[in-house]
């Protein structure tokens, strides 16, 4: 358990990028790791990997359905495929063999998403996606990773590797906040319990762990105690840590998505069943951004420490 | 099973096959007896004499794959893997009931025995290439072979995957298209025509075997050219009649997906003694 001590705004590299590092380190030790792409393969990172090892990378084209399909061929025989594409497109356009395919045939197809949430900035609404983990969520069997840091994410994607079955892997463009020291281990279905806290705890994914932690100095200096955890795994849900949150009192969740059907609802849900407490949602409300820089769109759209804070005194309020 | 290349011993397991679609659909009093019947010669010759592989060991690595992508002919993969000892036969008629091996469209979950679940129409192709870039990979020698219905060319995803194929020169997978011109709305042409169909295989870098689908020395001379081929996948376009076997049945539509009634079915076994 960490100490409380006041979290230093670092830049990391792009979990995307850490991701394609991972996955070529994967490749070396086990030769039935392919990938496969959809001509993106310079912005999710699957080059690396390309690079090294060109018999066992398949550029499809700009054909993401396909592309999902030839993974899951892959797999039926034998091979650890990881298909990659923006999330907008692995996922929206591939949902329905993500689902066929994939998650009713229980098949060892793992999917990346790279480029989630609205902070991939100037390119805009299309590439964004905002409903990926409402959508890779609905597909029973798929477990759903999304990994906070460059630590976390090579964590995973090795976690994903050896976990047989499928896995949806989110990524984000920018550079990540270091969140976690080198070395620390990580399992799929546990949560990161980050900070210690007695009036509520913040419940964040990706790269609103960061502004949870941010947020969480801010509520101290005003005298309020917020713990905050890492859901990097959001499939399956780790119940243990939402009843140790809810315990608390009041539960603030935090994510870059949509906050219909992603995190926060899922959440919800299980503290339904286990122990109700008040909760606020920090996310994207039923709607589409638009182009700026990152930065703009996540103090437009309400997605920084200040928003957590606001959250988490409405939830005090409540209690 | 026995397998056999005599063209009479596999007309005759043709036609058990045939009484077998309509029996099973009868019972079941839904299903889609004429896309069955149309592609029951393409795959009993696969089946009995073209593909290896081996009902007592169905995991063995080195098997031949075959999928069934369009998965709503089901009856006629289920007709034949039963009769070759992949799965009970005295069960056929338990078709589309709880419970039974036999899911209206082919699901692993039940019949572990098959290669794919499918049923959701476009995907198969590229299910195969996948397998088929697998076997390449591991320097294996097994093949490919994936059934699509003639509507299901009209998925976007079929000439995404036909494009991948080409070009990464996936010469170890074989494509059949059961071409019966029928789909549920009607016929093909009525509803969206895939012609010239022959020559956008060609286009799309395919090596093209055009036949008469129940002919069965053809389908084993197609076969036979598609495993020789090499540096591109073969798609071979099997010319069939939905509902083959059947007078009443024959070419007609509402056959695509209307089971036969006890009188049809009776009538439908007179024809196929």
């Amino acid at each position: 358990m960490a100490a409380n001590t006041k979290f230093e705004l670092k830049l990391g590299p792009a979990t995307r990028e850490a991701f394609g590092q991972a996955l070529v380190e994967l490749g070396r030790e086990n030769p039935d790791v392919v990938a496969v792409d959809a001509d993106l393969s310079k912005s999710t990172f699957t080059h690396l990997f390309a690079k090294e090892f060109p018999e066992r990378f398949f550029s499809c084209g700009i054909a993401e359905a396909n592309m999902v399909g030839v993974a899951a061929g892959l797999a039926a025989a034998g091979k650890i495929p990881f298909a990659a594409s923006f999330a907008s497109f692995a996922v929206n356009k591939g949902f329905e063999q993500m689902r066929v395919l994939v998650a009713y045939p229980n098949e060892n197809v793992k999917i990346v998403g790279t480029h989630a949430g609205i902070s991939i900035g100037e390119d805009g609404p299309s590439q964004m996606a905002v409903e990926d983990i409402s959508l890779a969520c609905s597909l029973p069997g798929f477990v759903v990773l999304s990994p906070a840091d460059e630590i976390c994410m090579k964590a995973m994607v090795r976690a994903a590797a050896a976990h047989k079955g499928p896995v949806y892997i989110r990524a984000g463009r920018p550079k990540a906040p270091v969140v976690y020291p080198a070395g620390k281990t990580f399992e799929i279905g546990r949560a990161e319990w980050l900070r210690e806290g007695k009036d509520l705890a913040v419940l964040a994914t990706g790269l609103m762990v960061a502004q949870a932690l941010l947020a969480a100095d801010e509520l101290e200096s005003e005298g309020i105690s917020a713990a905050v955890v890492d859901f990097c795994t959001i499939k399956p849900l780790d119940r243990e840590a939402i009843f140790r949150a809810a315990s608390m009192g009041g539960i603030v969740v935090a994510e870059e998505h949509l906050v219909d059907g992603g995190l926060g609802v899922r959440v919800a849900q299980a503290a339904a069943e286990i122990c109700p407490c008040p909760m606020e949602f920090v996310g994207i409300r039923d709607t589409y951004a638009e182009s700026a820089t990152p930065e703009q769109l996540l103090d437009k759209y309400g997605l920084l420490a200040r928003d957590i804070c606001a959250a988490a005194r409405r939830v005090l309020t409540r209690k | 099973m026995k397998r056999t290349s005599d063209v009479a011993a596999l007309e005759a397991i043709c036609k058990q096959t045939r009484r077998r679609i309509i029996e099973m659909t009868g019972a079941a009093k839904s299903g889609h007896p004429g896309g069955s019947l149309s592609a029951v010669e393409i795959v009993v010759t696969l089946f009995y004499d073209v593909m290896n592989h081996d009902p007592a060991n169905p995991n063995w690595p080195d098997r031949d794959r075959f999928i069934l992508s369009k998965g709503h002919a089901a009856p006629v993969l289920y007709a034949v893997m039963a009769s070759c000892g992949y799965c009970p036969e005295d069960q056929l008629n338990t078709l589309r009931k709880l419970g039974s091996p036999y899911q209206g469209h082919p699901d692993r979950r039940f019949l572990p025995s098959l290669e794919a679940s499918t049923g959701s129409l476009g995907q198969g192709l590229s299910l195969a290439l996948g397998m088929g870039a697998a076997a390449r990979l591991n320097g294996a020698s097994w093949r490919t072979y994936v059934v699509l219905g003639d509507g299901e060319c009209q998925e976007g995803q079929i000439w995404e995957a036909a494009m991948f194929g080409a070009y990464h020169k996936i010469d170890n997978v074989c494509a059949i298209v059961d071409y019966n011109k029928i789909q549920l709305d009607g016929f093909i042409k009525d509803v969206m025509e895939l012609e010239p169909f022959v020559e956008k295989w060609r286009a799309f870098g395919w090596h093209v075997i055009e036949l008469d689908g129940h002919q069965i020395p053809a389908l084993q001379k197609a076969f036979a050219e598609a495993a020789a081929t090499k540096g591109r996948p073969t798609v071979i376009i099997a010319h069939t009649v939905k509902g083959k076997g059947v007078s009443f049945m024959e070419n007609n539509p509402k056959f695509h997906g209307v089971a036969p009634t006890p009188a049809e079915v009776e009538l439908a076994l007179k024809e196929l003694q």
